[in-house]
């Protein structure tokens, strides 16, 4: 099967300090990749690269999706390529209903006719059913995740990123969670940010490891989460 | 009610109301007041849709009022027919506006320099206008004139017919018409998708970007509607005055439409229409007298107001008037269920 994302020698500086140092990294058709690493591994960044929320140029390496050079393209322009993005802190319009939300979503896609029925689609599957009329800023942190997927689910994306989608949910919550990113996986190649050990282990992907900016080992997730480089990487970094 | 809810939806009785009252007030007062607060407020329904509903807020909307009256005196002079120039007043300003949002907006500029940058905008333009007395500034044949302004061109006329001016009566007509299109046109906005999106941007512009808009071209689209807008009000403005300065472009002109704004309430289109009428009335009594300074009264109204409503007259009332309404149907739900109890049960009540 094909590379959907490729990156050549990736690199992105702050300063004097080196967030992601010359990543080479490479996702296949329908493949479920998690990025995982203890805080400041440099994950998160390489994931902000990826979605064009750091301006990039060619001195930064390449991004590459779906064989396209995406480097230094603006977000809307790499989302508009059929591509889904969850944050690590909840973005969502707090001031607008449940509804609205995932309608403005939709919309771009199919169009204020089609938005609708997307719309209930979605809210069924995430059981989101009963609270559509919500405002989302009232909702709680585990609910706001769970809408912030739906509006990345209701654009039918072919590449689903999430960074930390499980934070902050209940166990039911993650369980159901962990079923939606299987489920999209059956359609789409997804990229999944965390630093959640069980979280990793239960979606039971291929997993990368990040540190200090590079990518440590990479493997099937019982295989890497046994190493003990990265057992003494994650463990090390929290005795610290 | 979220802001798409009420956003797109007109009120068709309260607006059937407001044109009955505007079509009907020339019989019971004098135009000339009601004309200048008319075209005041769509002034600040051109800021209001921008900085209410888009999250945008410019410092220096003045820029665009002035550029507005300026376009037009400079084009009516040289044209002598007010058709062109009155459709030039909206564009001069919008193209303006769409090259000056679209180097903040796609530059990346955050909230706080745009602030700066529209006030820095306006003060040019002010500093410009003013210093422009010399002969070395005459457009066609007509002349910036410095402090001074522009003096006695021609205003709105019936289109087709130079010779027909219009004034007093009429003018006041054509405020009133341009204010309720204006407003219309607005509603029509915020019903559409384009409305949502900004609405959207507003409440998240980075979710909005994540979901595939380009939020530049919507903010730089918007800038230039409100700034049409504010032209258009700039034009009508220079037909009531028939007089044009470049205290159109000044920091107080500038302050008092953020003013009017405010107090009338963000997030409505009413509120700022409102708030201009009222506060634009207050500031003409004030100029009557001499004892107290016009700009002292209007910073202090806008203190009290910024501390005990911050949301703006018109949505405390909104809100308000919800309140009341919910604990109405609330006490008519438990008196019907009462009721019910005792028809059904008369046994138990026994």
């Amino acid at each position: 099967m094909s590379d959907v994302v490729t990156t050549h020698e990736l690199t992105m500086r702050f300063g004097g300090v080196i967030a992601v140092d010359a990543v080479n990294f490479s996702l296949r058709e329908r493949e479920l990749r998690c990025l995982i690493g203890p805080n400041g591994a440099g994950k998160s960044t390489f994931f902000k690269c990826l979605t064009g929320q750091y301006p990039l140029d060619h001195e930064n390496g390449r991004v590459l999706i779906r064989g396209t050079d995406v480097t230094g393209w603006n977000t809307h322009r790499i989302v508009q390529l059929g591509i889904g993005i969850k944050m690590q802190v909840p973005s969502v319009m707090d001031g607008l209903s449940v509804r609205e939300n995932l309608w403005l979503s939709a919309r771009r896609i199919h169009g204020w006719p089609g938005a609708d029925g997307a719309v209930e689609e979605v809210a069924a599957e995430l059981r989101l059913g009963d609270i559509l009329g919500r405002l989302v800023g009232e909702l709680s942190h585990g609910r706001r995740q769970m809408v912030e997927i739906g509006i990345v689910l209701v654009q039918n994306p072919w590449l689903v990123l999430l960074d930390e989608p499980a934070a902050g949910m209940t166990g039911n919550e993650v369980e159901r969670l962990i079923g939606v990113i299987h489920r999209i996986n059956q359609t789409a190649s997804v990229i999944v940010v965390d630093h959640d050990m069980e979280f990793v282990r239960m979606l039971e992907s291929q997993v990368t490891v990040f540190h200090q900016g590079s990518i440590l080992v990479e493997g099937p997730a019982h295989q890497v989460l046994n190493d003990a480089t990265v057992r003494e990487v994650y463990v090390g970094n929290r005795a610290r | 009610m979220t802001a798409w809810q009420s956003g797109g939806r007109i009120r068709w009785g309260w607006f059937l109301l407001a044109t009955a009252i505007l079509l009907l007030l020339p019989l019971v007062a004098d135009t000339h007041t009601p004309t200048v607060l008319l075209i005041w407020a769509l002034f600040a329904l051109s800021l209001g849709m921008m900085w209410g509903y888009a999250g945008l807020l410019s410092f220096g909307h003045s820029a665009y009022f002035g550029l507005g009256a300026y376009t037009y005196a400079v084009a009516v002079i040289n044209m002598g027919e007010s058709t062109a120039p009155l459709l030039l007043a909206m564009m001069v300003p919008a193209i303006a506006a769409a090259v000056i949002g679209a180097m903040m907006f796609y530059g990346r500029i955050s909230d706080v320099y745009m602030g700066v940058i529209t006030l820095v905008v306006t003060l040019i333009l002010f500093n410009f206008m003013s210093a422009t007395a010399g002969d070395a500034y005459v457009i066609g044949n007509a002349r910036l004139g410095g402090f001074n302004g522009i003096p006695g061109f021609q205003t709105l006329n019936v289109p087709g017919y130079p010779e027909i001016s219009l004034f007093g009566l009429p003018t006041y007509y054509v405020c009133a018409v341009a204010l309720l299109l204006c407003y219309l046109v607005c509603r029509w906005i915020l019903a559409r998708s384009f409305g949502r999106v900004l609405v959207g941007i507003r409440e998240n512009e980075a979710r909005c970007e994540l979901m595939g808009y380009n939020v530049s071209a919507y903010k730089t689209a918007i800038f230039a509607v409100s700034a049409a807008m504010a032209g258009l009000a700039g034009c009508l403005f220079a037909n009531w005055a028939e007089i044009v300065t470049p205290r159109m472009f000044s920091l107080g002109q500038a302050a008092e439409v953020l003013i009017w704004v405010i107090v009338g309430g963000l997030g409505t289109l009413i509120g700022p229409i409102l708030g201009a009428i009222a506060l634009g009335f207050v500031k003409l009594l004030l100029g009557e007298q001499t004892v107290i300074d016009n700009s002292l009264v209007l910073g202090a109204l806008l203190i009290i107001v910024v501390l005990g409503i911050p949301r703006g007259v018109v949505p405390t009332l909104q809100r308000a008037w919800a309140s009341i309404g919910r604990q109405s149907h609330q006490r008519h739900s438990k008196a019907g269920t009462a009721r019910r109890r005792l028809g059904a049960s008369p046994g138990e009540h026994e």
